[in-house]
């Protein structure tokens, strides 16, 4: 049917049935919707976790629209992005009040104990390292925001303390998968 | 006496008993009954555990201390299983804190008025009753009912009610230009995007009042002849989205929004989109596009969104607190309203106050309230004693306000007179122990970061600000940067498209005309004189103070001190990376800034 459907890599989420299932579901709901293009990009990045470019081709594909259209809203906006992170992502607050309340410093102990950059992802996969924009939080600057979680007052050698919440998380789902 | 493993404390709290806190403890018992547990597991009941607001019902687990919360029936069976039988601890029912404490909003302190945050933390954000019950959707009832669109206008035109945005456009004036087009299809937008960093007053008015934005904008739609209204909110603010969409439910259940409000011949019905991290669609026009679908880049205006907005239809965009207030007015009338303020800024204004202050969080105070009262007053003043040095409003786009200006009344026009603006709200304290032109530099990383690279002066011109800036901070500042700040400062304003660009430069030029003499330091005496800016500077461990506790050493990230066990430490200057890590950790206060 499509030509550039079969040039998509396995491992890409189109490629993958149960992924492409959760691709299809999202397109026909909201393909129709004026403005779409955003709420379908929030859903995938959400559901998928990433934006990859056959998805933007696919998406392209199903809303009739060029795929530069696509690319162009996801490389415009900062939340999207085109290949996955980590299964856990640390975001540093950049906010004013946290960069004054000691994010920085925060960062530089994140970086000594995962060894990446903000922007980076731990070798294993398990936890991405990222900066981020205020997140409203701010009467409890530094924050840290852990998945969804926000932990604020957070001082350096409580730093560690939080990683460890991440890996508890990780080992329990391997636990539980066990 | 039996002898039990667990203990399981189920609050039976009025309001956990009304959302089926029997019915758990029926489910409990059965489960246990039916696992075998009933002589190892015993239940209680007990009085109230969490917050009912947010909790309800919940139960508590000993000795494991584990909380779950928001159950229902059908979450016991598993529960049961899971905890006591298999001893795992069921995370998805673990109750969630609230998102963010409520350290963020205390009791009204004495020169507050709250009037957009009178219901924050007092009712029950997912329940359209408790919203009901603070006489909400009155003021819809009456302004549909008894007023015309026409009286509606006049009636906030008299309140004095400005758009609560940032630049303080006249509310009712801006619906009036948008009623006036003739056009059949037009659209009200709720600016939900709050991307200045330190500003939340918006996610707090969304998260645990979204009934009256929802109200506010049904009454503008009304007043202008809006059948749809979207609200674009920020991605960064996932429970504010969550919310939201409850309450537009809810209301539509009600009756509140959809075909035929409340029996009239007036429809109208609300919508939330995301945002998706980019801090320019908190502009009007860029927000637009975004919500078409499209990049957030900014339009050339005019045309004008109340002319030609969404879809090229006429659309008024206003402000999450611009529409919470709306209900407020029309019910307690315009002259109630204006009765609070200056001349010419009328009614409350909410303030998220954050650094260097004692009471960081919300208020909500009257405009012509001195900025010494807000930080002083309400804000308890400078946190561990350090003295006042600036305090910076209005956002990236804002600019710093020196002590001298402490007693300046706040209000559109008196920020605007010292080279800051209100913006939306932030306010961010900073003490004297803060580089200006460090600040000046954050801001501008900020900016240049975020310049949707539309117009070359705002894409290039940010970007060569931040070089000089970074260049003063490391030292490295030649004479003429502060000449050459200036005038790059005057082409980005004049040149730039959106407000964006035209704002970017103002934290630069306000550091540079109350805090000009910190440039001449960095510059011609390499010298940074509040001690921050990492090149300037070197810390030192002094002698005697030390005991030799080794907190320090084990936290430098870069193993820059050493020294034994009760023995004071020393740094190595070239190791040191100079991110006062040490300084914080101490808890001698045995460090020192050279
Ligand atoms: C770069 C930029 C960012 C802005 N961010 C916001 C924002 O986050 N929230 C907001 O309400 N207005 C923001 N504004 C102002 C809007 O463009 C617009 O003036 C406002 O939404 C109008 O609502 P109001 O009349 O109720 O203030 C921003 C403006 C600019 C130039
Ligand atoms: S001033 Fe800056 S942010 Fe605004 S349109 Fe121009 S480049 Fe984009
Ligand atoms: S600055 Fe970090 S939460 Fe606002």
């Amino acid at each position: 049917m499509l030509k550039f459907l079969e040039s998509v890599p396995a491992n890409d989420p189109v490629a993958k049935p149960e992924q492409r299932q959760i691709i299809d579901r999202i397109l026909n709901e909201n393909k129709n919707l004026p403005g779409g293009l955003m709420v379908i990009l929030n859903e995938l990045q959400n559901q998928i976790g990433f934006v990859s470019p056959s998805m933007q081709q696919y998406v392209a594909y199903r809303m009739r629209i060029p795929v530069s259209t696509v690319h162009g809203v996801v490389s415009f906006y900062s939340f999207f992005t085109t290949t996955p992170r980590g299964r856990h992502t640390i975001k540093f607050c950049m906010g004013t009040a946290c960069y004054v309340g000691g994010v920085p410093q925060l960062i530089e102990k994140a970086k000594q104990i995962l060894g990446v950059d903000p922007g980076q992802t731990t070798p294993d996969g398990n936890i991405t390292v990222e900066l981020c924009r205020c997140v409203g939080a701010c009467s409890q600057a530094p924050v840290v925001v852990v998945d969804e979680e926000i932990h604020g007052r957070v001082r350096p050698n409580k730093f560690p303390q939080i990683l460890r919440t991440v890996q508890d998380k990780e080992k329990q789902i391997s636990e539980q998968a066990a | 006496m039996a002898f039990y493993r667990s203990h399981i404390l189920v609050s039976v709290d009025p309001k956990c008993l009304k959302k089926g806190a029997h019915e758990i403890l029926d489910a409990l018992q059965d489960e246990l009954v039916a696992n075998g547990l009933v002589d190892e597991v015993q239940v209680l009941e007990t009085s109230r555990i969490g917050d009912p607001d947010l909790h309800a019902p919940d139960l508590m687990v000993y000795p494991d201390g584990v909380h779950y919360a928001n159950l229902s029936v059908d979450d016991i069976p598993f529960l049961v299983e899971e905890h006591f039988l298999k001893g795992r601890i069921v995370e998805k029912l673990k109750a969630r804190e609230r998102l963010v404490s409520d350290e963020e909003l205390s009791a009204p302190k004495s020169k507050e008025v709250r009037v957009v945050l009178r219901n924050c933390g007092k009712i029950d954000p997912n329940n359209i009753e408790e919203y009901i019950a603070e006489d909400g959707y009155m003021a819809l009832a009456k302004a549909l009912t008894e007023m015309t669109p026409e009286t509606v206008i006049d009636t906030v035109m008299q309140s004095g009610l400005r758009g609560r945005g940032g630049a303080g456009f006249l509310t009712a004036q801006k619906w009036k230009l948008t009623r006036q087009v003739p056009e059949k299809i037009k659209y009200v937008g709720c600016n939900a995007d709050e991307g200045d960093p330190g500003a939340f007053m918006n996610r707090r008015v969304l998260e645990s009042d979204p009934h009256a934005v929802v109200e506010g904008m049904t009454i503008a739609a009304y007043a202008i002849g809006a059948s749809r209204g979207y609200i674009y909110c920020r991605a960064e603010y996932p429970l504010a989205v969550k919310t939201l969409n409850i309450a537009i439910m809810q209301a539509r259940e009600f009756g509140f929004l959809g075909k035929n409000i409340m029996g009239t011949d007036f429809s109208f019905d609300l919508e939330v989109r995301m945002g998706a991290g980019a801090f320019v669609c908190g502009e009007e026009t860029a927000l637009m596009s975004s919500i078409e679908g499209k990049r957030g880049e900014p339009r050339p205006r005019p045309p004008f969104p109340s002319v030609k907005g969404l879809w090229g239809k006429p659309t008024n965009i206003n402000n999450v607190e611009t529409y919470a207030n709306v209900p407020q007015i029309i019910l307690r009338g315009p002259q109630w309203y204006a009765s609070m303020g200056t001349e010419k800024s009328k009614g409350t204004k909410t303030f998220a106050m954050a650094g260097d202050v004692k009471n960081t969080g919300l208020i909500e105070v009257p405009f012509g309230i001195t900025l010494r009262e807000i930080v002083y007053d309400i804000g308890g003043g400078i946190k561990d004693d350090k003295g006042f040095k600036a305090i910076q409003t209005g956002g990236p786009m804002g600019g710093f306000i020196p002590a001298e200006y402490l007693d300046l009344p706040v209000d559109y026009e008196a920020l605007a007179s010292v080279g800051s603006i209100m913006g939306s709200g932030g306010m961010i304290v900073v003490d004297d122990e803060t580089c200006m032109v460090d600040m000046a530099r954050f801001f501008m990383e900020f900016t240049q970061d975020e310049s949707c690279g539309k117009c070359v002066p705002c894409r290039v011109g940010t970007r060569r600000l931040l070089e000089i800036l970074t260049r003063i901070c490391e030292g490295k500042g030649q004479d003429g940067d502060i000449e050459r700040l200036e005038e790059l400062s005057e082409e980005i304003r004049a040149a730039s498209l959106c407000g964006l660009g035209q704002g970017a430069p103002n934290p630069v030029i306000t550091a540079l005309k109350y805090f000009r003499q910190e440039y001449e330091a960095h510059i011609y005496e390499k010298r940074c004189p509040a001690k921050v800016c990492r090149a300037l500077i070197t810390y030192e461990i002094i002698d005697g103070v030390c005991t030799g506790c080794t907190v320090c050493a084990r936290n430098c990230p870069v193993n820059a001190i050493s020294g034994e066990r009760r023995q004071t430490h020393i740094i190595d200057p070239d190791t040191c990376i100079r991110c006062g890590i040490c300084m914080q950790v101490c808890n001698f206060n045995a460090i020192r800034i050279n």
